[in-house]
């Protein structure tokens, strides 16, 4: 399959099951428009019928290119079809059937630290916090019985990622820091190593948890969602006194700071009130922040924040200008990372990877305060998918069993599309939310994501430009 | 080549080989949590 397109000027093609992407001048670029209406995807490499090449030459002749030139671009589309980065085919399909034995482990969990919320975000999924249920947190003996649980499911697997989730779960610092140091302690007598993350709204924090976090976490999520009057508004503190933003930025200022090397990201959510998210983002620069992430939100159509399909061209454009944005920034030496820019063309994810997906419901699970495991954070409160707990284990194979076929070639809606091995079929919770079943696709996401993955590859394109001219 | 400029090649393909060591990051503990990002991971396999 073959996927191509414009934008900055840079005519892209992008092989999609090979994972090769060429930038090309306008009469290769016409050349393989005019080919793959008739060029089948091939298993290996074959000559270009002669009279399918005959016919692409007469139809760039006839679209003023020279002859000469044409039979150059065909020469070049030969080369790269010799080397199998072009016209190939999608051969995974078989290679994903032996998915369905693999034996999965457990190597992530979001522990719900707390079940409650010192913010009242509009668009929370977990409902202010309480996931459609009570207000809780955590205890120590639960979230021990959880990295217990981790270690022991792990199988060969060294890295094990533990991510410190709400509500907020600053409401339950206590025990984070006696989670972390159980963690630690392990890590020696099980050949692992815990990587802790934390995400958090910054309300609670103060010097000495950004000490704690700066020696621990290797990550951190620190939630803004932009502009102050854009922060504000769909981030407004409980009982409405105040500002957020005004709380949180010092705070997170000198968190991002204080991190020397390690990672953090301010991660925003744009919903249709903030359309012009490339404020935001820029806004986020402007404050110091060099590492940063905006999401689109995810809600029902009837919330009046819920991004609709008339807000797409103008989100598209929106990525376009903040690609531009993100190329100029990088060129003055003020670059910033943009978490769905981030794209490692030649040592990204695996094949393997990239059709196991996110992992939600197999190698990833989400913990409830109470010790219930659920596919992911974004199902819990679905009781539906309560698929065990820490005393138990996993109880609910069959979920366990659903999540683990749920990869692009399950989903229709996948089959056909260029974006497939960067998405690895989307996120299930939201498949879930729109349309009932894992199996689908939340489809104004992926609009955006297509967008974003285009921009991405453009953006490799304007830098590698610019380093070999 | 005159008129193509590769930015990478059959990565995809070439993974099928030492791919599959699950040593990477999850997905959703990186900066998303409402959206599914593989592709923007890194891979962690030492012996690729």
């Amino acid at each position: 399959m073959i996927h191509q397109y414009k934008n900055n000027g840079y005519n892209i093609v992008m092989d999609v099951a090979s994972g090769s992407v060429h930038v090309v001048d306008d009469v290769v670029y016409d050349a393989v428009a005019i080919l793959k209406k008739s060029q089948n995807d091939l298993e290996k490499p074959e000559k270009l019928q002669d009279e399918l090449r005959r016919r692409a030459v007469d139809e760039l002749i006839l679209a003023s290119y020279g002859a000469e030139e044409a039979q150059e671009a065909l020469d070049e589309i030969q080369m790269l079809i010799d080397e199998e980065e072009l016209f190939t085919k999608d051969i995974y399909q078989e290679y994903v059937a032996d998915f369905k034995k693999r034996k999965t482990v457990v190597k992530a969990l979001c522990l719900h630290i707390a079940h409650d919320c010192n913010l009242g975000c509009k668009y929370c999924f977990a409902e202010e916090g309480e996931y459609h249920g009570r207000r809780a947190l955590m205890s120590f003996e639960v979230g021990k019985k959880a990295l217990d649980f981790l270690i022991l499911n792990s199988g060969n697997r060294r890295n094990l990622e533990v991510d410190f989730f709400g509500g907020e779960p600053l409401m339950n610092w206590e025990v984070v820091q006696r989670l972390v140091e159980y963690g630690r302690s392990q890590e020696g007598l099980h050949g692992k190593k815990f990587r802790f993350t934390l995400t958090t709204n910054g309300m609670l924090l103060n010097d000495e948890i950004m000490e704690f976090c700066n020696q621990e976490m290797s990550n951190v999520v620190l939630s803004l969602d932009g502009r102050r009057e854009i922060n504000d508004f769909m981030r407004p503190t409980r009982g409405g006194k105040g500002s957020s933003y005004d709380r949180i930025v010092p705070k997170f200022q000198k968190f991002a700071k204080s991190r020397k090397g390690k990672d953090y990201y301010i991660r925003g959510t744009f919903t249709r009130h903030n359309l012009d998210f490339l404020q935001d983002v820029k806004h986020f620069a402007d404050l110091g922040f060099d590492q940063m992430s905006m999401e689109p939100v995810v809600a029902s159509s009837d919330e009046p924040y819920a991004i609709r399909e008339e807000d797409l061209p103008q989100i598209m454009e929106e990525y376009d200008k903040l690609a531009l944005e993100y190329i100029k920034r990088k060129k003055e030496g003020q670059g910033f990372h943009f978490f769905h820019f981030n794209i490692d063309l030649s040592q990204g994810p695996c094949v393997a990877k990239r059709l196991a997906g996110c992992g939600s419901g197999t190698e990833y699970l989400a913990v409830t305060p109470w010790g219930d495991f659920y596919p992911c954070h974004q199902f819990v409160g679905r009781e539906e998918f309560c698929m065990g707990s820490v005393d138990e284990g996993i109880i609910r194979t069959d979920i366990q069993d659903e999540f683990k076929l749920c990869n692009v070639y399950a989903k229709e809606k996948c089959r056909d599309c260029f974006a497939r091995f960067y998405c690895s079929g989307g996120c299930a919770a939201n498949s879930y939310q729109f349309h009932g079943r894992i199996t689908d696709a939340y489809d104004i996401g992926c609009e955006m994501q297509k967008k974003r993955i285009e921009c991405s590859i453009m953006i490799q394109a304007a830098l590698t430009d610019e380093a070999n001219p | 080549m005159k008129h193509v400029k590769t930015l990478n090649n059959k990565t995809l393909k070439e993974s099928m080989k030492k791919g599959g060591c699950g040593e990477c990051q999850t997905s959703c503990q990186s900066a998303c949590k409402t959206s599914c990002t593989v592709g923007n991971q890194s891979c962690e396999n030492t012996n690729r």
